[in-house]
């Protein structure tokens, strides 16, 4: 097999595994911490985007709008919290389900209200736009590695924010046991809030890293919130290591089904047949994958709690 | 997630209360008569449709309400259903007597599997798992090109149900439904009140106490759940007659969802949940799409507040109110 289509789609595999863990990181906090599914996560990714894009637009410059608009999706998810789902802490998991879903019935309507229901044009800053040539021979796109860098440096942030402070410590007691945490002091209101703040502008994040390779469009959050699902129970509900492992393993099993499932069905059947199964194959592969996942290791692989 | 506090006389008392019923029903035979005197047929297709989806959320609430088992992979049922019938006709089968039965079985048996790997886990994760079978059916649907892949499959006509039983009159087509409906209805309370329903109930109470005390509970899961993807396929089969086509986007993820809204919105565990919360919510999406274009912003709205207001879904306004009565 051809090394570079290999070394190229390992690239695309880690780079859609990090913008999942964006998503993915904000969804298991909220999960791990105050035990509450959150229909409405990948509505702040969207939001993100459209205020990226609309900010881009406005100043002609993508760096502000990704500045600002990484800001305003965490101030909108902020308010969220604040306003609505902070009433949904104490409610049971299906009370969550109707509630969140709500929100994101009302937050897709909003942005149709607001910009309209044709996709809104978000295009990769110029800085960026061409290939560069990481060796000889093998070229690969400077937007795509800016998205790693980005990725991995937020991870890292993460990562630091998590172990070395005291908003990640009171963040990880919460999630291993949020009662002691409570009872330990906690400021678990202020600590709620910071956490889907937090949440929020990691989904701007990858609005803004998306959002020119994909598209920023009404609904656009809600394929990939099943994802991050899918991503969080991979790795185990709470855990943000599990979170950033299961991320990579998605999107690198993703990535790479779609590249070389349709190559190794042309092998094994007719070119038609093919062309009809490999897709379908492809996109089952990460459900096959939670599935096998849940049923040797319920818990998924890096469980929080005993 | 149970339903254990609200003041009904007893939790496992599911009767149809005929006081109702029977006037429901008499209602619901009239409207075709109604719908023609306030001019159109629309009303008959509108009444027809939101009764398959009480059937649906139905089904579900058997599973969900009363066994507590959070399925969000329903559609898939419904979907299998509906490819059943369409691919049937396609292949020359039109017989309802046939081809309904088979959509049962097709989806029953779905089910009998998924939910045979999916009830080894529990809480958060049978819910993914289930979603995760929807999804690998959904794609597998999609790569169907020979049954219309990604665009769907149009049927020919509807089914055959007898002679003199033209189901593409509006009119016929909504007896039918309401017939298998109020059947299926009267089914699911049927079992609900019997042993079966109540060892279910209790496992929904406390599963832990069921298997000590000897019960094979996850036997009595997996029936329920395989009843529920039957009567799903059996909903499905109706849908696809509905429409005259069949596409994927009966079966994803989304569809799925907005039938677990129903039954929260009308009320978990409650008889009628599944029937109430499909009038609800269709009527509203159906009203609301007349005056504009953003009425997605105001059903949320609405949804948002029965949540905060209702938390146990309309029905329990209902039995509320009853509980008070009779207090």
């Amino acid at each position: 097999m051809d090394p570079i289509l290999l070394l190229e789609q390992a690239f695309n595999g880690l780079q859609f595994g990090l913008m999942l863990f964006l998503l993915a990181a904000g969804l298991t906090l909220v999960f791990g911490i105050m035990d509450m599914i959150n229909l409405a996560h990948g509505s702040l990714y969207m939001v993100g985007a459209y205020l990226i894009a609309a900010i881009t637009a406005a100043t002609g410059s993508y760096w502000w709008g990704l500045c600002f608009g990484v800001l305003g999706a965490a101030v909108f998810g902020a308010l969220l919290e604040v306003s609505i789902l902070r009433h949904f802490y104490q409610r049971d998991h299906l009370s969550q389900v109707l509630g969140t879903f709500a929100i994101l019935m009302m937050c897709n309507e909003g942005v149709r209200l607001i910009w309209g229901a044709q996709p809104v044009p978000l295009s990769t800053p110029d800085s960026l736009a061409g290939p560069v040539e990481l060796f000889p021979g093998f070229f690969y796109s400077s937007f795509s590695l800016f998205i790693i860098g980005v990725g991995l440096l937020v991870a890292l942030l993460m990562y630091l924010l998590i172990t070395r402070t005291r908003l990640g410590m009171q963040i990880r007691a919460g999630a291993a046991n949020r009662e002691m945490a409570m009872a330990m002091g906690v400021n678990v209101q202020r600590l709620f809030t910071a956490v889907f703040a937090v949440g929020a502008a990691l989904c701007g994040i990858a609005g803004g890293m998306l959002g020119p390779i994909l598209a920023v469009q009404v609904g656009m959050g809600e394929s990939i919130l099943i994802v991050a699902f899918v991503v969080i129970v991979i790795g185990g509900i709470g855990s943000i290591r599990g979170a950033f492992l299961g991320a990579l393993i998605v999107g690198v099993m993703d990535t790479a089904g779609r590249t070389f499932m349709p190559m190794l069905f042309a092998h094994l059947m007719s070119p038609e047949a093919a062309a009809n199964a490999a897709p379908a194959v492809a996109s089952i592969l990460i459900y096959l994958l939670m599935a096998t996942v849940l049923f040797f290791k319920p818990r998924g692989l890096f469980p929080t709690h005993g | 997630m149970t339903n254990a506090k609200h003041s009904s006389p007893s939790i496992l008392d599911h009767s149809l209360h005929w006081r109702w019923a029977v006037p429901l029903l008499i209602a619901l035979a009239a409207l075709p008569l109604i719908a023609v005197a306030l001019g159109g047929d629309f009303y008959i297709t509108l009444a027809s449709r939101i009764l398959i989806f009480a059937l649906a959320a139905t089904s579900l609430n058997f599973i969900l309400g009363f066994g507590g088992m959070v399925s969000f992979g329903h559609a898939a049922f419904i979907g299998l259903g509906a490819y059943t019938v369409a691919i049937a006709m396609q292949e020359g089968m039109v017989n309802a007597w046939i081809a309904w039965p088979l959509a049962m079985v097709v989806s029953g048996v779905f089910a009998l599997v998924i939910g045979a790997i999916s009830l080894r886990t529990q809480g958060v994760y049978f819910i993914m798992i289930t979603l995760a079978f929807a999804q690998m059916l959904y794609f597998l649907v999609v790569s169907l090109k020979a049954y219309g892949g990604d665009d769907g499959l149009s049927m020919a006509g509807r089914s055959f149900v007898a002679p003199g039983l033209d189901l593409a009159r509006d009119r016929d087509f909504y007896y039918v439904t309401l017939a298998l409906v109020s059947a299926s209805v009267w089914g699911v309370a049927r079992l609900l009140n019997a042993r079966f329903g109540h060892t279910l109930q209790a496992i929904r109470e406390n599963e832990v106490r069921m298997i000590a005390i000897g019960f094979p509970v996850y036997r009595f899961k997996l029936v329920a759940f395989t009843l529920a993807g039957a009567l799903a396929g059996l909903a499905g089969a109706l849908m696809a007659n509905l429409g005259g086509f069949v596409s994927p986007s009966l079966m994803q993820w989304s569809q799925s969802g907005m039938l677990m809204i129903m039954v929260i919105l009308g009320g978990v565990g409650y008889l009628y949940g599944g029937l109430l919360g499909a009038v609800f919510f269709l009527l509203l999406e159906e009203l609301l799409s007349h005056y504009t274009i953003h009425w997605q912003l105001g059903l949320g709205a609405v949804l948002l507040l029965v949540v905060l207001v209702a938390p146990n879904g309309l029905a329990s306004l209902v039995a509320r109110k009853k509980g008070a009565a009779h207090g």
